[in-house]
């Protein structure tokens, strides 16, 4: 039910009702709700496939059909001639609807098509994979014919039809109720599978770009994936990150997925609720298992989230928490070699090594972002207190003081801030160092909702606009990466009467003065991502920015943990709950809550991720104690790697194997997700809490940190909740963007952002999944590919000191004399061969045509 | 006696009749259209409506009213689309309306046009007609070069561009919303009303679509008044319209009279049946309407008493049937082109053509059981109503009224396990049956007793 508030008085403004009667029974529904959903809403079932809530209605399958009558003008009840699809009647004041219930016609046209339905269908349920939990199967059972009169030939294809690597379609089961084809078209605006044929011919397939002299504008034809197996006969890729839903929202067994597929019985499944770790979505799941094994993932039904849509990633990729690296015992090193070790033994040698560290310079605290709040909690606290230290930081990726000082004044502490539920009522969302179909998940789903459904408009701030930002309908703001703070700067300068630069083309002046307005809008949102970091002065600007306008600034960061961790505190000189460390009654309430004495907490900010890692390199750091950290993610995993191995010591808290593991002193094995219970926080701010889906003996983090503790003497129970804070915030950022950097020939600003499906660890195990992963390509202007004498097509490498990357080149219309490559795809790990990030210069050069590398998309 | 009333056809027999030319001479080419221009547009529209025109594309509906119902002009664009996609079985009027005199139709979008301020009007062509698409776009261009289309018409500051767009092939693209979402450019499939054309048709705005006859008629009236129109036909089914005789009559072709003629005078006119030979049965306006016999002869043909008669006007498509003709073999091939021409969109009428059409080749073949009648009208009241459109209405009418008329026909070929007829007899011209052959073969051996 939707309530309009009156923006005013933020008053609810009352919705008008209709009042109806279904099966004798009368209910009132807001005006414009279908007869389907009155029915609903007094548990009157009636069968449908095509009708889905969350899609337009089509009424194809004629299923859901009711006998209705209306009021005439003097009030006399009228019969509609023929009975009606409810699922696109709407409900009328004084209507009169006969389901199946009470009305014979009703029954019978509902039995007529359920026989229509069932003769062409193979009745293959015995070894369906929607056995079990098939609409088709259950309303048959209510709504159909004891036996069939069909003695006629059926309908055959063959089968089945691999609509992408992880998707298999089987015509013959399919019911031809387009909720497949109208979500590809309606919620995730990739042109993937399609409507084909027609009569008893009509089929579900792949989309065909050849068919009338369809466009590819590129911002629906996808990009080429990694499996080579589905494309079309022009070879294009069918591919979208949001296909899985089509299977779940299937009505019958038509599509499937490549891993599931013939090996389980949704009757032998246990479902628990989940939420996805993939993304600081933190979309709700359901996790299905049978016998200790996690079978398949589904979306869960979560409106104020993720509605019932989530990504590939979230439901396909689980397979790493079962992954053949998982750690299952502690692990301690001798003579240079990692063994099995008890609990004791291993807690033991944990907590004298670290407590040596820490009297020799101290330990550095690199938890990882992917943590619960509980588990962010207790490294905080660990770190705090058992350590002594104020070196912590989550961050596994590229970062910066400025953006420390970005998140404890903005974020933390805040509570729920801008939700989606706001950006489907905002008039603008402005994206800045974020592309919200990469590296936000089903956000880009809600936006997207919000300019079908109710206007919104989109405008982004990169190097160039992506297929993303493209079915955004959204307005691109054409930037290098590094320039981003001179755009919000010249914003901010339109907003508060400042000149724009006279040298400014007319068009981007038109775009800034228009954004000024739009910001100014009531409801207007900014949200910015984590790679700002990487960009000196945007954060600093972005606030700059909100203030001018009045604008609401939300912070969407990729991983699952960071926003969890910047409430708990896992930054340098952050307590938890955005309390600076640097004040003492901030310290006192801390010490207080964790019943420890105020004065054994550090009181000056320590080092962030670089800063540890220079201080184990160099010795004035004892030890480190990490948690989950990929060294490949962080922008100098060299430099990672030379810090751990010189460390004094090592402890790591690890689900699975990692180059941590073979530098680690000693490794305790945690707890995956699924199982364990625990709460991640959403970009939102909001705490999205899960149980346990396995039984398990593995632990979680806060549980080995707190007999790590123990074995240090050191209290480690809650002893009170902590207040709100009040008191004063970290000072807001200030920060200056950086000078243009020098280009000089052969060389371009690089930049680089994660692909949702990249090489990413918790994607291992799945490879249906990634073979729907995009090609690693690098994307150039025309412009800057003629500069070094490649086409489109042809191969460029792309090179620092460290090392070199030769990919493929797509000429884009994008920013010049910039390249842009996948942060971290499979052939195409640009910190770790590179050594450099997003806003680096690096040098270009064609590569020989054809060389293999460039085939394969593969690094060099 | 009611006698033809050439309107419509009134210069088909002159030396190029297609031509602007024999239009201006012989036809009082665009006299209308220059009248029009001096009318208020929305008196254009009273008159269409006192002239009681109804549509001609089958169902009747009011013309001048369906103008009526576009929304207040907004000043963004509105459109016409005529609807030239005539694929019905027997429907055989517009195209060689097109063929003979286009430029009536031409006259008629510049009015209709401008009465409902369209400056961009569409002509929706069959695909399969390549002979009449070409006549179409070269009287467009004759009217452009005229100055009766394009900026300026005829001086008069209204500006009105025509598109000639030629269908790929699918009698659904004829019903009106799926021949604006392959208008579009979209697959042909109906859409889901509201919003009707009138509010949000082509391209999300305000659209009329009418019939080439429709739209055709449009400068009679305006040229000779609405009580002209309105004094032919019946008291609601007023003016003349073309009715198409074909099958076993001695002159089949096109007979414009007044609405409310009758078969046996349109026989009379046309030679009667085909000699020898004796009516068995007759559909009185294309094979979605409910068959007629000999009994129905003196029905009027107008919308009211076809309709008291149980069956349709429709697009006045007369096919006529002697006692040669196997009523079973006749609604299988029908059948044939209803499951052929599903759009595919909705259950009953993709799946129950699928299985009709089966039924009905079996029983053809000799294969029927005794329950394939029962289950045939069964079938059909499952998809009659049911439909998301018209055409899988329109398929069952063919089954349901034969069964009707002519049951023991149906059972003989069930007892008997052959049809009894010779199809070499009812063709009109030299002929070889074919057998069936692959899946529907085999169906001929099932069942049985
Ligand atoms: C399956 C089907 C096919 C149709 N084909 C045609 C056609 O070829 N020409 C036509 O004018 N109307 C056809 N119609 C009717 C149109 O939907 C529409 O009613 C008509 O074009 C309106 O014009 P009118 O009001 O001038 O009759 C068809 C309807 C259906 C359901
Ligand atoms: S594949 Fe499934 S969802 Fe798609 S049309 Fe067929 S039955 Fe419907
Ligand atoms: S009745 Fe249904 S399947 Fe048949 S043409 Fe109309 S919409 Fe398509
Ligand atoms: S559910 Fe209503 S027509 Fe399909």
């Amino acid at each position: 039910m939707t309530a309009t508030a009156d923006k005013a008085t933020g008053a609810e403004a009352p919705v008008p009702t209709v009042t109806l009667t279904i099966d004798d029974v009368e209910v009132s529904v807001p005006k414009g709700t279908l007869v389907i959903r009155a029915a609903e809403q007094l548990g009157i079932d009636v069968p449908r496939f095509c009708d889905h809530p969350l899609l337009e209605p089509v009424g194809a399958c004629r299923q859901c059909l009711v006998e209705v009558a209306t009021p005439d003008r003097e009030g006399n009840l009228r019969s509609m001639p023929k009975p009606q699809t409810s699922c696109t009647l709407e409900a009328t004041p004084g209507m009169v609807v006969k389901t199946a219930a009470t009305s014979p016609v009703a029954d019978k046209a509902q039995e007529g098509i359920m026989e229509f339905l069932l003769m062409n269908h193979p009745l293959d349920c015995p070894v369906c994979d929607k056995g079990g939990e098939c609409p088709l199967q259950n309303q048959a059972m209510s709504a159909g014919r004891p036996d069939t009169r069909f003695i006629d030939v059926k309908r055959v294809f063959t089968k089945p039809l691999p609509v992408s690597a992880e998707i298999l379609l089987d015509r013959e089961r399919c019911v031809l109720c387009q909720r497949c084809t109208r979500f590809s078209d309606e919620i995730a605006g990739d042109a993937f599978i399609a409507l084909q044929e027609r009569g008893a011919e009509q089929q579900i397939g792949r989309f065909d770009v050849d068919i009338l002299d369809y466009v590819d504008d590129g911002a629906r034809g996808a990009e080429a994936t990694l499996a080579g197996g589905a494309l079309t006969p022009d070879g294009t890729p069918f591919a979208s990150y949001y296909s899985g839903n089509t299977i779940q929202i299937c009505p019958v067994g038509a599509l499937t997925n490549a891993s599931y597929r013939f090996r389980a019985r949704p009757f032998d499944l246990i479902s628990t609720p989940g939420i996805a770790e993939h993304d600081s979505s933190c979309a709700a799941i359901r996790v299905d298992h049978r016998r200790g094994v996690v079978m398949r993932r589904q979306a869960g039904d979560d409106p104020a989230v993720n509605e019932e849509w989530i990504t590939d990633k979230d439901r396909f990729a689980f397979q790493w928490q079962c992954a053949p690296d998982r750690l299952t015992t502690p692990l301690v090193r001798e003579d240079g070699e990692l063994r099995p070790a008890s609990w004791v033994e291993a807690l033991e040698l944990a907590a004298e090594g670290l407590a040596a560290a820490r009297g020799q310079g101290g330990v550095g605290v690199l938890p990882g972002g992917r943590l619960t709040l509980e588990d962010a909690t207790a490294w905080s606290r660990f770190a705090r207190t058992a350590l002594g230290s104020d070196d912590v930081d989550q961050r596994a990726r590229v970062h910066s003081e400025e953006e420390t000082a970005f998140l404890a004044r903005t974020v933390a502490g805040t509570g729920m801030g801008v939700t989606f539920t706001d950006l489907e009522k905002a008039p603008l969302v402005l994206l800045v160092g974020l592309e919200a179909e990469e590296e936000g998940g089903y956000l880009f789903l809600r936006l997207r909702k919000a300019v079908r459904k109710h206007g919104l408009k989109v405008m982004g701030v990169a190097p160039f606009a992506t297929r993303g930002l493209q079915r955004l309908n959204g307005t691109l703001l054409a930037s290098a990466p590094g320039r981003e703070a001179e755009w919000l700067g010249a914003v901010t300068a339109q907003a508060t009467g400042g000149l724009l630069p006279a040298d400014l083309p007319e068009q981007e002046a038109q775009a800034i003065t228009d954004l000024a307005a739009a910001l100014a809008e009531p409801g207007a949102v900014i949200l910015v991502g984590e790679r700002l970091a990487g960009s000196a002065g945007a954060y600093t600007a972005a606030l700059e920015l909100a203030a001018a306008t009045g604008a609401r600034l939300a912070w969407v960061p990729r991983r699952v943990g960071e926003r969890g961790g910047v409430e708990a505190g896992l930054l340098p000189g952050l307590l938890p709950g955005g309390r600076p460390l640097t004040d003492a009654v901030a310290r006192a309430e801390v010490a207080s809550a964790w019943g420890v004495d105020a004065a054994s907490l550090p009181t000056t900010p320590g080092r962030d991720v670089t800063g540890i890692l220079a201080a184990l390199t160099d010795g004035t750091l004892g030890g480190a104690l990490v948690g989950g950290l990929e060294l490949a993610d962080l922008p100098d995993p060299a430099a990672a790697r030379a810090a751990l191995a010189a460390a004094g010591f090592v402890v790591s808290l690890e689900v699975r194997a990692s180059e941590v593991t073979a530098l680690a002193d000693v490794v305790l094995p945690v707890a995956p997700p699924v199982e364990r219970s625990g709460a991640y926080v959403s970009w939102e701010g909001r705490v999205r809490p899960f149980p346990a889906a396995l039984d398990s003996a593995a632990q979680p983090d806060h549980r080995v940190l707190a007999a790590l503790a123990a074995q240090l003497d050191v209290p480690f129970e809650a002893v009170a909740e902590l207040p709100r804070w009040t008191g004063e915030r970290v000072e807001a950022p200030v920060e200056a963007p950086a000078d243009l950097p020098e280009l000089p020939a052969g060389t371009a600003v690089l930049a680089s952002w994660h692909l949702l499906l990249d090489d990413g660890a918790l994607q291992d195990g799945e490879p249906h999944l990634a073979g729907t992963a995009k090609v690693p390509v690098a994307r150039l202007s025309a412009v800057t590919a003629e500069g070094i004498g490649v086409a489109d097509g042809g191969a460029v490498t792309v090179s620092t000191d460290r090392g070199a990357l030769t990919l493929p080149v797509t000429v884009t219309d994008m920013v010049d004399h910039v390249v842009w490559l996948p942060l971290a795809s499979k052939g195409c790990r640009v910190h770790d061969t590179l050594g450099a990030s997003p806003g680096d210069v690096v040098r270009l050069g064609a590569a020989a045509a054809g060389s293999d590398e460039a085939a394969n998309g593969g690094a060099a | 006696m009611t006698t033809l009333t050439p309107v419509l056809t009134d210069t088909w027999d002159a030396e190029k009749s297609w031509s602007l030319d024999t239009y201006l001479a012989k036809g009082h080419g665009y006299e209308a259209l220059r009248k029009a221009l001096t009318m208020a547009p929305a008196d254009i529209v009273t008159e269409v409506k006192t002239a009681g025109l109804r549509g001609r594309g089958g169902a009747g509906f009011p013309t001048g009213l369906k103008w009526s119902f576009l929304p207040p002009d907004d000043g963004l664009p509105r459109y016409l689309v005529v609807n030239a996609d005539e694929s019905e079985p027997g429907t055989c009027k517009d195209i060689p309306l097109l063929m003979a005199s286009p430029q009536h139709l031409v006259e008629g979008v510049a009015i209709t046009s401008f009465a409902i301020n369209c400056h961009h009007a569409f002509i929706y062509v069959r695909g399969e007609v390549l002979h009449v698409y070409r006549r179409l776009l070269q009287a467009v261009q004759e009217a452009y070069d005229a100055g009766y289309l394009g900026k300026n018409v005829l001086g008069s500051g209204f500006d009105l561009d025509v598109t000639v767009h030629a269908g790929a092939g699918a009698y659904i693209c004829g019903e009106e919303t799926a021949l604006l979402d392959s208008l579009e450019g979209r697959r042909g499939q109906p859409r889901l009303k509201p919003p009707f054309p009138a509010v949000e048709g082509l391209y999300a705005r305000p659209t009329v679509v009418n019939n080439v006859e429709s739209i055709a008629s449009v400068p009679s009236i305006i040229r000779n008044g609405a009580s002209w129109f309105a004094s032919m036909g019946t008291e609601r089914s007023q003016g003349m319209g073309l009715f198409s005789l074909s099958g076993h009559v001695t002159r089949p072709g096109q007979y414009e009279a007044p609405l409310g003629i009758t078969l046996r005078e349109l026989l009379d006119m046309a030679g009667g049946i085909r000699e020898g030979h004796e009516l068995k049965f007759w559909t009185p306006g294309g094979s979605s309407t409910p068959m007629f016999d000999a009994s129905q002869l003196d029905v009027p043909l107008d919308y009211e008493s076809v309709g008291a008669a149980k069956s349709m006007l429709g697009t006045r498509a007369l096919q006529i049937f002697d006692e040669t003709t196997c009523v079973v073999r006749a609604t299988s091939r029908w059948m044939d082109f209803y499951a052929h021409e599903s759009c595919g969109k909705c259950t009953p009428c993709r799946e129950g053509t699928f299985w009709l059409k089966q039924i009905l080749a079996r029983v053809e073949a000799g294969g029927g059981v005794d329950e394939d009648i029962d289950t045939m009208v069964d079938l059909c009241g499952n998809i009659l109503g049911r439909a998301f459109c018209a055409l899988g209405d329109g398929a069952t009418s063919p089954v349901t009224s034969s069964i009707q008329l002519f049951r023991d026909e149906y059972q003989a070929h069930i007892d008997h396990h052959a049809c009894p007829f010779d199809p070499v007899k009812s063709a009109l011209f030299e002929y070889t049956p074919k057998s069936r052959t692959g899946a529907l073969a085999g169906a001929a051996t099932l069942g049985g007793h």
